[in-house]
């Protein structure tokens, strides 16, 4: 779906969590999943102003769970990794949403240099 | 949508029902806020029973509408935080600062009743 207004955010993150309760994942997973993609969605609207976020099942052998990509073509990040440390913050919140999102998911990756936007991938898995 | 500020027992209330736009949170701040100003209410109680998302720039809000009303002079005490929304902001590491809290609205309205008492005593 498409991040572009803020209330996107909104709309993101209560389709996800409608489509973590299909799948079968608990509450507190439920909203585990529901607060990354809007920790997620709102960098997309403040950093970048626009771009996208998916959704969907994702199966690997016996595992079942969901997968999330969201991207954006924004200024992208310098030093991700000083981001995800804590080093870093503009004070609005980048660090704390990239971290928080990676905390409340099982994998996380995130691919970004300056100038090329953002994409992170994050999934989650059936207990 | 916005959040309506109620007043209740010389208390302000406000009861967030659902999700909320960062838009439509940021217009509760000021309107806590002007109401406290107006109504010279000594006490705030946000009722998040209905809120099923805490992210870091909403704990940031509450912390922010707790702090600003601290320097007015008023207590802010928020209630009804689901346990799942609690516990993943233990998962987050994400703190209210400068507002108590309490289980549902009516044991928040005795925190608030108990400290004004306390309050008057000790002006006298």
């Amino acid at each position: 779906m498409p991040l572009r207004v803020e209330a996107d955010i909104v709309l993101a993150r209560k389709h996800a969590r409608e489509l973590a309760a299909a799948l079968g994942f608990g509450l507190l997973e439920q909203v585990e999943i529901a607060t990354a993609v809007s920790e997620l969605a709102r960098n997309v609207i403040q950093y970048a102003g626009v771009g996208e976020i998916v959704l969907e099942p994702v199966v690997e052998g016996s595992r079942r769970g969901l997968g999330l990509v969201c991207r954006d073509e924004g200024p992208g990040i310098a030093d991700v990794d000083l981001v995800l440390a804590g080093g870093y913050s503009t004070g609005r919140g980048l660090g704390r949403g990239l971290r928080g999102s990676r905390l409340l998911l099982d994998e996380f990756d995130i691919a970004t240099a300056p100038g090329r936007g953002t994409t992170v991938r994050g999934r989650k898995w059936l207990r | 949508m916005s959040v309506s500020v109620l007043e209740i027992d010389g208390f302000l209330l406000a009861s967030i029902q659902e999700s909320l736009e960062d838009s439509v949170a940021l217009q509760l701040r000021r309107d806590l806020l002007e109401g406290l100003r107006r109504t010279k209410a000594p006490g705030v109680l946000i009722d998040v029973s209905g809120v099923d998302v805490v992210d870091s720039f909403t704990a940031r809000l509450l912390s922010e509408i707790g702090r600003a009303a601290r320097l007015m002079g008023a207590v802010t005490v928020l209630v009804g935080l689901r346990p799942e929304v609690a516990m993943t902001m233990v998962g987050l590491d994400l703190e209210l600062r400068d507002v108590l809290t309490e289980l549902d609205v009516e044991r928040g309205l005795e925190r608030l009743r108990h400290r004004a008492r306390a309050d008057r005593k000790r002006e006298w």
